[in-house]
């Protein structure tokens, strides 16, 4: 829970010595509040009372980082339960579900395949981004060969699965350096976990049968001091899923209850019948607080609408969506094809060039910057108007880019096309469609060189 | 620290709707919790699911789309037949694509004939959608609202410059209303405060307007959110009408969806599971094994 500054006020020496940099302790209260200053800027702090500080100003959902390098997944940190009150902060992971019972051409093809589910989305990549390596077979060795070549083949960050806990750390010792998440810490196992797991400095991701059961496990983990840790609260449907995950992120944002502030872990490959529902459930998952959903889907039909979704739900409410300005060229076009121009608010630059791909006939496609504001608003606030398109086109030299004369503007924007014969005077301006679903329509009937 | 699980619970309930009449009527809303929250609220009905009829040959579906009604895409009383008999469909989404001033521009008489067949052949709640224009609408809904008179069928989009004509028609004839207002909740509030001064707030149905997967989901999806919010927490009367997202005609214009039929079926079931988690109570598609997919899944 946050802590507002008149209560950590009380808490400070107040003899305003100045020693941390602000003229009073109050105004020193004040600045930690809002992240400001640092603790250990004010050197006369009682520790006890540092310590009771730091614990109350911690992020009631601890920040768990998976993996190591560029590649490292971090979650949780969260900070709302419906986006529209803020913003989600962290992605949750996807990871791709592999087992050391399957045959060696299948894993290796796996592998690759995973290794491919990569996708470009205005300027944004979206990927897989964990491998969970499940021992299933039992054996220590089929194991550790399987978690050898993943490490060997891969950069992914890794979730280790075993029933057994020797294999299992022996397994996670071998990739200590890539931060595995070891799963799962029980009841059972926890007394034994924890040493390995402090020697390797590695994340656990609990499993309880119960929360009550997940409760006993981080409290325990951490008194020990480990402090990254992943809850699996061990539904196995997707409406179990949903509540266990709206209780736990309540518990930790709305009620400050620590034994429940960790992202959560779930498993969509162990809930439904088939790849459709599997897909389904993660990504409802995912909408409802998952921090991991663990899959067996590696088909690119199957992955990329949930790779889709996650960039959806994740985008921040707060920020405008938009895309880069340049004379962007969908499909190819040569000195015959006609050019349009549109604004960089991401939702019109998909639409339209969407629309575009579909008509089949390659186009420039002019992308204006209006701040991620659509077409009227953007000609409203002079961002889009005759004399700022006019500018656009000297900058990119969009003359020089085909033999014909003509722009295709918004078909909503009427009053930029009389603009635009007087900035523009050698082109002709064509008013497009209105709605970017007859573009295509548009295109085929109205396009002549 | 001792657990005790943060249940919440809210005093006030989302409007209960009903479509249609006669034994397969239908009931929508009417929960005081959250969507899917049954461990801590009461959720009397569960969402419906309602299968898309275009009342004309629909032109550039992709193949997978119009498959499962090819034989019968010309016909829309055979077309709204085998969505129920073969697909299971309990609600049917009729859309008056014909009437399209831009397109083939039929008269309201026609379509209001279609509109009568079909009610008279299969008698299960029907939503009949125009086209958005708001003109051409009100004529046309108007005249759907007089020849299915005591019906009760759900009409819209009902829109801030024709919901006059067309509320009163319903109102006339004993029909509801979807009152539609584009992504903004204020305006959803708004036009249910006009509406309500002379129309049943029981009756009412709000569409905030459906994006697609990829296509801006995330703003109908947090607006869902918010209309709950305002509805269940601050008990704002005004929003607490059922929510319908109208999303098979969003999803199959994207080109992801036009890429494989498995990823269609995806685009489109994503888009509505999403929808339904946010609180949407009527949710139309448009391919009959999406529908039946999120069907499976949220009633086991
Ligand atoms: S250093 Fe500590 S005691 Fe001195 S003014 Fe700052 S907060 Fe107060």
């Amino acid at each position: 829970m946050a802590l507002k500054g008149a209560e950590i006020m009380k808490m400070l020496p107040k003899t305003n010595c100045k020693e941390c940099g602000c003229a009073t302790c109050f105004a020193f209260a004040m600045k930690l509040a809002t992240g400001g200053v640092k603790l250990d800027d004010c050197p006369y702090i009682d520790p006890e009372v540092k310590a009771e500080l730091e614990g109350a100003m911690a992020p009631p959902m601890k920040l768990v980082t998976i993996g190591a390098g560029q590649n490292a997944m971090v979650i949780g940190e969260e900070e709302v339960m419906f986006r529209h009150e803020k913003t989600f902060f962290h992605e949750p992971g996807i990871a791709v579900l592999i087992s050391d019972k399957e045959s060696e051409p299948d894993i290796d093809e796996k592998l690759a395949r995973v290794k491919d589910l990569r996708f470009e989305r205005i300027g944004n990549v979206l990927k897989v981004n964990l491998l969970a390596l499940s021992n299933d077979s039992g054996d220590g060795g089929t194991f550790e060969t399987l978690v050898k070549k993943a490490y060997e083949t891969t950069d992914f960050p890794f979730i280790l699965i075993s029933e057994d806990t020797d294999i299992l750390f022996s397994a996670a010792a071998m990739c200590a350096d890539r931060r595995p998440l070891v799963y799962p810490v029980t009841n059972e196992n926890v007394s034994a976990s924890i040493p390995k797991l402090k020697e390797l400095g590695l994340p656990a991701g609990v499993k309880g049968e119960s929360l009550d059961e997940v409760i006993a496990v981080t409290s325990q983990l951490k008194d020990a001091g480990v402090e990254e840790c992943v809850i699996d609260p061990g539904s196995r449907n997707m409406l179990d899923g949903i509540r266990d995950q709206t209780l736990i992120r309540r518990a930790a944002l709305k009620k400050g209850f620590r034994p429940l502030g960790y992202p959560t872990m779930t498993f969509p490959c162990f809930m439904c019948r088939d790849k459709y529902e599997e897909a389904l459930a993660a990504s409802a998952l995912m909408t409802k607080y998952a921090g991991i959903v663990v899959t067996s889907l590696t088909e690119k039909e199957f992955i990329f609408p949930l790779l889709v979704h996650r960039f959806n739900i994740y985008s921040d409410p707060r920020r405008p969506m938009t895309v880069e300005e340049k004379v962007y060229e969908v499909s190819q076009p040569d000195e015959n094809s006609p050019i349009l121009i549109s604004t960089n608010y991401a939702l019109d630059f998909f639409i339209v060039s969407g629309a575009i791909e579909e008509a089949n006939i390659p186009a420039f496609l002019c992308i204006k910057d209006t701040g991620g504001i659509g077409v009227l608003a953007a000609w409203t606030s002079g961002k889009f108007t005759g004399e700022a398109i006019a500018e656009f086109f000297k900058k990119y030299d969009v003359e020089n880019k085909v033999k014909h004369k003509k722009l295709i503007i918004p078909g909503v924007a009427k009053k930029l096309k009389d603009e635009l014969e007087e900035e523009l005077p050698s082109w002709e301006i064509l008013l497009g469609p209105s709605e970017a679903s007859d573009i295509p329509k548009f295109l085929s009937e109205e396009w002549k060189v | 620290m001792t657990y005790e699980a943060p249940l919440e619970k809210h005093p006030v309930n989302i409007r209960e709707v009903v479509l249609g009449e006669g034994e397969k009527a239908q009931k929508i809303g009417g929960e005081n919790t959250f969507p899917f929250h049954s461990f801590e609220g009461s959720l009397p009905n569960p969402p419906g699911l309602a299968l898309e009829v275009l009342d004309m040959q629909p032109e550039n579906w992709a193949t997978w789309a119009l498959d499962p009604f090819k034989d019968v895409s010309s016909d829309p009383v055979e077309w709204a037949r085998k969505g129920v008999e073969e697909y299971g469909a309990e609600i049917l989404c009729l859309r008056l694509l014909s009437t399209d001033p831009m397109g083939m521009d039929a008269a309201p008489e026609e379509a209001a004939k279609t509109v009568r067949k079909i009610v008279d052949s299969l008698n299960i709640p029907l939503i009949v959608l125009g086209t958005g224009t708001e003109d051409k609408d009100s004529k046309v809904l108007i005249e759907v609202a007089r020849a299915c008179s005591g019906k009760n069928l759900l009409l819209g989009p009902v829109l801030k410059g024709n919901y006059q004509e067309i509320a009163k028609a319903a109102l006339e004839h004993g029909h509801a209303i979807v009152a539609q207002a584009s992504m903004d909740a204020n305006l959803t509030k708004e036009l249910n405060i006009a509406l309500c001064k002379f129309f049943p707030p029981e009756k009412i149905v709000v569409d905030p307007t459906s994006s697609a997967l990829g296509y801006g989901m995330e703003y109908t999806f947090s607006i869902i959110e918010s209309i709950k919010q305002f509805g269940l927490v601050d008990k704002d009367k005004m929003m607490q009408m059922p929510v319908f997202a109208d999303i098979g005609i969003e999803c199959w214009r994207t080109k992801e969806a036009r890429e494989s039929a498995e990823q269609g079926i995806l685009w489109e079931a994503t888009t509505g599971m999403t929808f339904l988690l946010a609180g949407a109570n009527l949710v139309v598609f448009r391919h009959p094994e999406a529908l039946r997919l999120i069907k499976s899944m949220i009633s086991y």
